[in-house]
C-alpha cells in the first residue's frame, strides 16, 4: 500500500505542472499583447511598460513560464484587472459559495442516484429500473441551464414558492448558512443534481448487475445466505467503482457550475469566471481555472487512494 | 442505458435465423428493426432537414425585428410560436438557429474524431516513447472538467463561433485519443496482426488493412455518443455569450436573450431549450442503439 501511495502521489507532480503550463498558455492564447490583458485597456503607456517588465513579458516564453510558476507556488495568483484586488482573495469567497451548491447537489444527486441505481440493479426490468434508465437518459441529455430556467418558471414565477436568483446573506452566530440562503440555494442545487443523479444511477445499476452475474453470488445463494447478507457482498464489490464515479461527479459539479451560477446569479467561481471573461480579466480567469483544475487533480488522487483502500487488487497494478 | 430497455416488445425475442450476410448487414438489420433507434434517427433527420431548408420553411426573416410585435404568445396569427424580445419570429429563428447549433454540435466531434483518432491509433500502434508522450499529454487535459476546459479556452480566445468550435474540439480530442489507443492496443495484440507482420506487411499496410477496420467501429460509436454532449456544451457556450454572436439565431443564444422574458412569456422562452433537449436525447438514444447493434462494449 505504501509503495502504491508514494507512486500515486508522485504522479500528481507532472500532471500539476502540465496544468500550470496549460493555464499559463491561456494568457498567450488570448488575442493581442498579453500585457494589455494584465494592465487593462485604459492603462497609461508607462504603467504598461512597468507591468511588462514586472510580469516579464519582455523575456522568452520559457522564462515567463518559470516566473509564473514561481509566483503561483508562492501563492501569488496576480491582481484582478477589474478590481485591483489580489485574485486569491476574490477566489476564496467565490469558491466557498460554489462549494455550498456542489455539496448540496452531491447530497441530493448521489443519494437519489445510488438509491435508484441500486434498486434498478437488483430488480432488473421492474418499474424502478425503467424509471432509473429513463432518468439517466434525461440526466445526460438535458441542457441543465435550460432545466434551471424551467424550474424557475415553475417554482418561482408560476407558483411563487422559491426565489428565482441570488444568494441572500449568510447565517448569523453559530449558523454558517441562513434559512433564507437555503431557500435561495434549493433551485440551483436541484438543477445541478439532475446530471449526477442520472450518471450515478446508471453506473450503480450497471455495477450491481455485473456483480450479481458473478459465480460467487451463485455460490452464496447455494450456501443459503439470506438476501441481506448477499447484498453486503455486492456493496463491498461495487464500492470501488462507485467511489470513482462519485469523485468524478463531484469534480464536475464544482468545475461545471458556471452555467448554473449564471442562470441563478449565484456568486460562486462560475459567476466570477463569467464576469472575468467579459471584462477580459485574464488574471482572474487564470486563477479560477488553475484552482478548480488543481482541486480536481487532488480529488482524483483522493479517489484513487480511497479505491486502493477499498479494493486490494488496485494496489498491485 | 441501452435503447432496448425502452422497447420491451423487442427485447429477449430471438429473431428468426437469417442467412449470414456478414457483420455490416447484421448491424443494418438490427438498427432497422430497433423501433426506438429508428424513431430517433428519423427525428434527427427531420431536424437536420428543417435546418438545411430553413430558407424555404421559415415563414419570415429571422432577423426582422418589430417593436410593436414583441413577446407575442404561442399561437399568434402569423407567429406560430410567438416572438422574442425584439419582435422576431421564434419559429423562423428556431429553424435558422438549428443550422448553427447542429454545426457547432457536430463539427467539434468530427474534428476531434480525426485528430484524436489518428493520435490514439499512432500511440497504440507504435507504443514506446510516442505512446508515453501522447498519453501523458492527454492526462493533463483530463485534469480539467470538460465544461471548465471549454469555457477556459473559448474565454481566453474570445467569443465567436470559430473559437467555440476550436475550444470544443480541444475538449473532445483527449477522450477520443484514449479510446482509440485502448482499442488499437487490443487489436494490435491479436493473432492476425502478428500473421500479417510475419508475412512481411509494412506498418502502414497493417494499419490500413487490419487495424483501421477493427478500430474505427468502436471509436466511431464512442464519438457518436459525444455529439449530444457537444450540442449541449456548444449551446451552453452561446448561452454564456461565448459562441454564436447576435443577431444570429442559435438555440443557446436565443435561450440567453429570452431569459429576461420568463416573467412575460415563459413558454416562448423555453422553446429553444426544448429543441436542444430533443436533439440531444435523440443523439444519445441513436448512439446507444448503434452501440448495441454493433455489439460494442465500451
Amino acid at each position: 500500500m505504501l509503495g502504491y501511495l508514494l507512486r500515486r502521489i508522485l504522479y500528481v507532480v507532472p500532471i500539476a505542472l502540465g496544468v500550470t503550463l496549460l493555464v499559463f498558455a491561456l494568457l498567450h492564447l488570448a488575442p493581442g499583447d498579453p500585457v494589455n490583458a494584465v494592465a487593462g485597456p485604459d492603462a497609461p503607456a508607462d504603467v504598461v511598460e512597468t507591468l511588462r517588465h514586472a510580469y516579464g513579458f519582455d523575456r522568452s516564453l520559457p522564462e515567463q513560464y518559470l516566473l509564473y510558476l514561481g509566483r503561483t507556488l508562492s501563492g501569488d495568483l496576480g491582481v484582478s484587472v477589474a478590481t485591483g484586488r489580489p485574485v486569491a482573495g476574490e477566489l476564496a469567497s467565490a469558491f466557498a459559495n460554489t462549494l455550498i451548491l456542489a455539496i448540496g447537489a452531491a447530497i441530493v444527486g448521489f443519494s437519489a442516484g445510488i438509491g435508484l441505481g441500486g434498486v434498478a440493479g437488483f430488480h432488473r426490468g421492474g418499474p424502478i429500473d425503467h424509471l432509473a434508465t429513463a432518468l439517466s437518459l434525461v440526466g445526460v441529455s438535458v441542457p441543465h441551464y435550460w432545466l434551471g430556467m424551467v424550474l424557475v418558471i415553475l417554482l418561482a414565477v408560476q407558483w411563487n414558492l422559491l426565489p428565482a436568483m441570488g444568494m441572500a446573506a449568510g447565517g448569523a452566530g453559530p449558523w454558517l448558512i441562513s434559512l433564507d440562503q437555503v431557500r435561495h440555494a434549493l433551485l440551483p442545487v436541484l438543477t445541478m443534481s439532475v446530471i449526477p443523479t442520472g450518471i450515478v444511477a446508471r453506473s450503480v445499476r450497471a455495477a450491481v448487475g455485473e456483480v450479481l452475474e458473478k459465480d460467487f453470488i451463485q455460490a452464496l445463494q447455494a450456501k443459503g445466505l439470506r438476501q441481506g447478507a448477499i447484498m453486503r457482498h455486492v456493496i463491498r464489490n461495487v464500492s470501488p467503482t462507485i467511489v470513482a464515479v462519485l469523485g468524478l461527479q463531484f469534480g464536475y459539479l464544482l468545475g461545471g457550475s458556471i452555467l448554473i451560477e449564471t442562470v441563478f446569479s449565484w456568486p460562486g467561481t462560475g459567476f466570477l469566471l463569467n464576469e472575468a471573461i467579459f471584462k477580459r480579466d485574464l488574471p482572474v480567469l487564470q486563477g479560477i481555472i488553475l484552482m478548480l483544475a488543481m482541486f480536481f487533480v487532488l480529488l482524483n488522487l483522493a479517489v484513487d487512494i480511497a479505491q486502493a483502500g477499498l479494493d486490494p487488487r488496485m494496489r498491485r497494478s | 442505458m441501452t435503447a432496448s430497455s425502452f422497447s420491451p416488445t423487442l427485447k429477449d425475442v430471438p429473431s428468426p435465423r437469417a442467412p449470414s450476410h456478414g457483420y455490416w448487414s447484421t448491424v443494418r438489420r438490427r438498427v432497422l428493426s430497433d423501433r426506438v433507434t429508428m424513431a430517433c434517427l428519423i427525428i434527427l433527420l427531420a431536424i437536420l432537414a428543417a435546418a438545411l431548408f430553413a430558407d424555404a420553411l421559415a415563414p419570415v426573416d429571422p432577423l426582422k425585428t418589430s417593436m410593436v410585435k414583441r413577446l407575442k404568445p404561442i399561437g399568434t396569427p402569423g407567429f406560430l410560436l410567438g416572438t422574442d424580445e425584439l419582435g422576431r419570429d421564434i419559429l423562423s429563428r428556431l429553424l435558422f438557429g438549428g443550422r448553427m447549433s447542429l454545426l457547432m454540435g457536430f463539427l467539434p466531434v468530427a474534428n476531434a474524431l480525426i485528430v484524436g483518432g489518428l493520435l490514439g491509433i499512432a500511440a497504440g500502434f507504435f507504443g514506446g516513447r510516442l505512446n508515453m508522450a501522447i498519453m501523458r499529454t492527454v492526462d493533463v487535459f483530463y485534469a480539467f472538467p470538460s465544461v471548465l476546459l471549454a469555457v477556459a479556452i473559448s474565454g481566453a480566445l474570445g467569443s465567436g463561433m470559430k473559437n467555440a468550435i476550436v475550444a470544443l474540439t480541444i475538449v473532445f480530442i483527449p477522450p477520443l485519443v484514449r479510446i482509440a489507443e485502448t482499442v488499437t492496443t487490443q487489436v494490435r495484440g491479436l493473432d492476425f496482426v502478428e500473421a500479417a507482420r510475419a508475412s512481411g506487411a509494412g506498418s502502414l499496410t497493417i494499419i490500413r488493412v487490419h487495424l483501421l477496420p477493427n478500430v474505427l467501429g468502436p471509436v466511431f460509436v464512442y464519438a457518436s455518443g459525444l455529439v449530444s454532449v457537444s450540442i449541449i456544451l456548444a449551446s451552453g457556450l452561446s448561452f454564456l455569450g461565448l459562441g454564436v454572436e447576435p443577431p444570429q439565431a442559435e438555440w443557446g443564444l436565443m435561450l440567453n436573450t429570452l431569459r429576461q422574458a420568463i416573467y412575460v412569456q415563459p413558454w416562448v422562452a423555453i422553446l429553444p431549450g426544448v429543441m436542444i433537449f430533443i436533439t440531444s436525447i435523440c443523439c444519445n438514444m441513436a448512439s446507444d442503439g448503434l452501440r448495441s447493434a454493433m455489439e460494442i462494449k465500451l
